[in-house]
């Protein structure tokens, strides 16, 4: 992924997340520690959607699988898991050389 | 789990309004529990739960939602449009349709599960009070999992979650049509599931073959046999024998066979709404008898139909007009309809199913399948018994008198098809030919009619330009006479009754004439008698005169001739013989 051109713009993630359940949980924590790592607060936002809050909005952005991580900009970037592989999921993030 | 062990409380059941289905199921899926609908591709497991979401929204109240993994979302409303069911017509809080493809761009990193769906379906089902729910379909949510214990786990999910929701659940999944496959891998979803149907679509003969067999249904009883299944232009059909119910609106009246020779025989005709089976061997006047039953209903301004495999339309026409049976008229003018159709068209399954859409288009009182033995030669799963029952349930359901015809081979035995056919049948007319003195001739006989008094009697069937007439048997010495042979014979003791009858005027002339003259003799000689008579009298007078002359004249003498008494009267008596 051209990471150079993420430089210019803010990075918008969006994380769909079932309150506690232990994935949802699990996926927080490691996009957490990856964005600690990868990126300046300043160039990334981290939105946090509770599905079973907010459940009419899950299905009409279409999230089916908790958790789902979301790049909504620049580069629309769709992972569902538990986001385990901290490195992998910053390489799709594009955020691997920040 | 617990509350499907309480023995009293019956399954609640949510109908389909496939037809078939719910007969089988006894009135449908297990209500708010989850029917799992497995089947291999191009089964018609998408079908089924459509079907059942768009029965249930559109006949009996109950909104749904389409939960599609597998298709898109205008692919399936194309589908659904092919059957006629018009998805758009339907309002968004009936059928909700979800689109939860996995796109392709969805990466996988590390574990998820179906919360969030299920979520947002339980919002989606509480906002427009979905009864039903169908998730379409399961195995390609779960290949994304790619890890056996998770899709144990989501399936769960998604069993615990349908419990929980009250809805009506089915879930359908692209499984291996073995079973073995099903109980290896996916055994469990079995037991999880309160109710299983399997799908499967083979080959067999070269005819397709549908079928649909309920493999579990908790706390329900069930027909347990695979049943044919039929996808047809209104969408699934299961053929189902409908042995649950068998009460039908039974009528009294009678129809005409249109014969009214055959009426008589059956003491008016067929009952209404019954079925008939007329078997013969081919030349026998199956057709024509066919065709004289439907004109018969359609001057009486009845609607009628007549469904010939393999016959063109306008053969029957004309074939049937040559003997006074005019279906034109009736044609031209919409109350009959004359379908034609090619046995190798389908499997039975189909015909049958053609034959259902007929009869609810037309809407006939009426109906004749010609032959029906051409339908169960067309193969597929069912046997011919079933057809036929099939046939007359179609038929009785909607209180249509049904005649069908069948061919018999020559030995009657070997196919056996009639003669199981006829056990269904309430009236079966049997047809024959008589080979006698040289030629051959057409015999009729009713073998069995339910509830009817009818001649045990053959009757010679005659096809001629005045249309179809029964002959009153002809026996002699013991044997039924027919054709010529009959012709002759009837002839031969004509002239013989002729014969004796003259016979018998001449000796009654000749008795008369001798009457006659004897009476003219006696009257002869009753007129001597009477002369005779006359003349004896005239004499006795004349004698008592002479008599008395006599006494007179010996008086006289006496007193002057005292003293010669001894030789006077010698000399007087003398005397007179000389006079006369």
């Amino acid at each position: 992924m051209d990471s150079q051109s993420s430089n210019d713009d803010q990075v918008v993630l969006r994380l769909y997340v079932a309150d506690k359940a232990p994935h949802s949980v699990q996926a927080l924590t490691n996009l957490e520690a990856i964005l600690e790592t990868h990126a300046s607060p300043d160039r990334c936002r981290l939105e946090v959607v509770d599905v079973l809050e907010e459940p009419l909005r899950a299905l009409e952005d279409g999230v089916f699988v908790t958790p789902t991580l979301t790049e909504v900009a620049p580069n629309p970037v769709r992972i569902v898991g538990s986001l385990n592989d901290r490195e992998r999921v910053a390489r799709l993030l594009g955020l691997e050389g920040g | 789990m617990t509350d499907k062990n309480q023995q009293p409380a019956p399954v609640a059941k949510a109908p389909t309004g496939i037809e078939g289905l719910d007969e089988i199921t006894g009135g449908g899926l297990p209500r708010g529990r989850t029917t799992l609908i497995v089947g291999g591709p191009g089964t018609g497991k998408t079908v089924f739960g459509l079907q059942t979401l768009v029965n249930g929204a559109r006949q009996f109240g109950e909104p749904g939602i389409f939960v599609a993994f597998e298709e898109r979302a205008h692919q399936v409303v194309a589908n659904a449009a092919s059957f006629g069911w018009d998805l758009p017509a339907l309002e968004a809080e009936q059928l909700f349709f979800l689109d939860a493809r996995p796109t392709a761009d969805v990466i996988a990193a590390g574990q998820f599960d179906l919360t969030g769906l299920l979520a947002g379906l339980e919002a989606k089902g509480r906002q427009m009070g979905a009864r039903r729910i169908l998730f379409d379909s399961v195995d390609v949510l779960l290949s994304l999992l790619d890890d056996p214990l998770a899709e144990r786990q989501e399936l769960y999910r998604i069993h615990d979650w349908l419990a929980h929701s009250g809805m009506t659940g089915l879930v359908s999944a692209r499984f291996a049509d073995e079973p073995q496959l099903l109980s290896q891998r996916y055994g469990f979803v079995q037991f999880m599931a309160d109710c299983v149907v399997l799908l499967s679509h083979r080959t067999r003969d070269r005819v397709s073959l549908r079928t649909l067999r309920v493999i579990k249904y908790r706390g329900s009883g069930f027909a347990e046999d695979e049943t044919p299944l039929l996808i047809g232009p209104r969408g699934l059909e299961v053929a189902s024998l409908g042995t649950s119910e068998m009460d039908y609106a039974v009528s009294t009246e009678r129809v005409s066979t249109g014969v009214s020779h055959l009426d008589q025989m059956l003491q008016g005709g067929y009952y209404r709404g019954s079925s008939v089976l007329i078997t013969g061997a081919p030349g026998t006047a199956k057709t024509s008898l066919g065709g004289a039953f439907v004109e018969a209903a359609c001057r009486r301004g009845e609607r009628a139909m007549l469904i010939s495999f393999d016959q063109a339309r306008d053969e029957i026409v004309r074939d049937l007009a040559s003997i006074s049976i005019e279906l034109a008229p009736h044609l031209a003018e919409g109350r009959l309809r004359v379908r034609s159709v090619r046995t190798e068209a389908g499997s039975a399954e189909v015909h049958l199913m053609t034959l259902r859409r007929l009869i609810e288009e037309h809407e006939p009182t009426c109906v004749v399948v010609d032959p029906l033995s051409a339908m169960v030669k067309a193969g597929g799963l069912i046997s011919a018994l079933s057809v036929a029952q099939r046939l007359i349930h179609l038929a009785k359901t909607r209180g249509i008198t049904l005649v069908c015809t069948s061919l018999l081979d020559g030995d009657g035995q070997q196919e056996g098809t009639p003669l199981q056919v006829s056990t269904v049948a309430d009236t079966w007319i049997q047809l024959s030919y008589h080979a006698q003195g040289g030629e051959r001739n057409r015999a009729l006989s009713v073998v069995k009619s339910r509830g009817t008094g009818h001649s045990d009697q053959v009757r010679e069937l005659i096809l001629s330009d005045e249309g179809i007439t029964l002959a009153d048997v002809y026996t002699a010495g013991g044997e039924v006479l027919m054709g010529t042979l009959r012709w002759e014979r009837e002839a031969e003791q004509q002239v013989e009754r002729e014969r004796v009858q003259a016979q018998i005027e001449r000796r009654r002339k000749e008795l008369e004439l001798a009457q006659t003259e004897t009476e003219a003799r006696m009257a002869i000689a009753q007129r001597e008698l009477e002369a005779h008579h006359a003349e004896l009298t005239e004499l006795r007078l004349e004698q008592e005169a002479r008599e008395r002359t006599w006494h007179e004249r010996r008086a006289g003498l006496q007193e002057r001739r005292s003293t010669v008494r001894d030789t006077a009267p010698e000399e007087i008596e003398g005397s007179r013989e000389g006079e006369a």
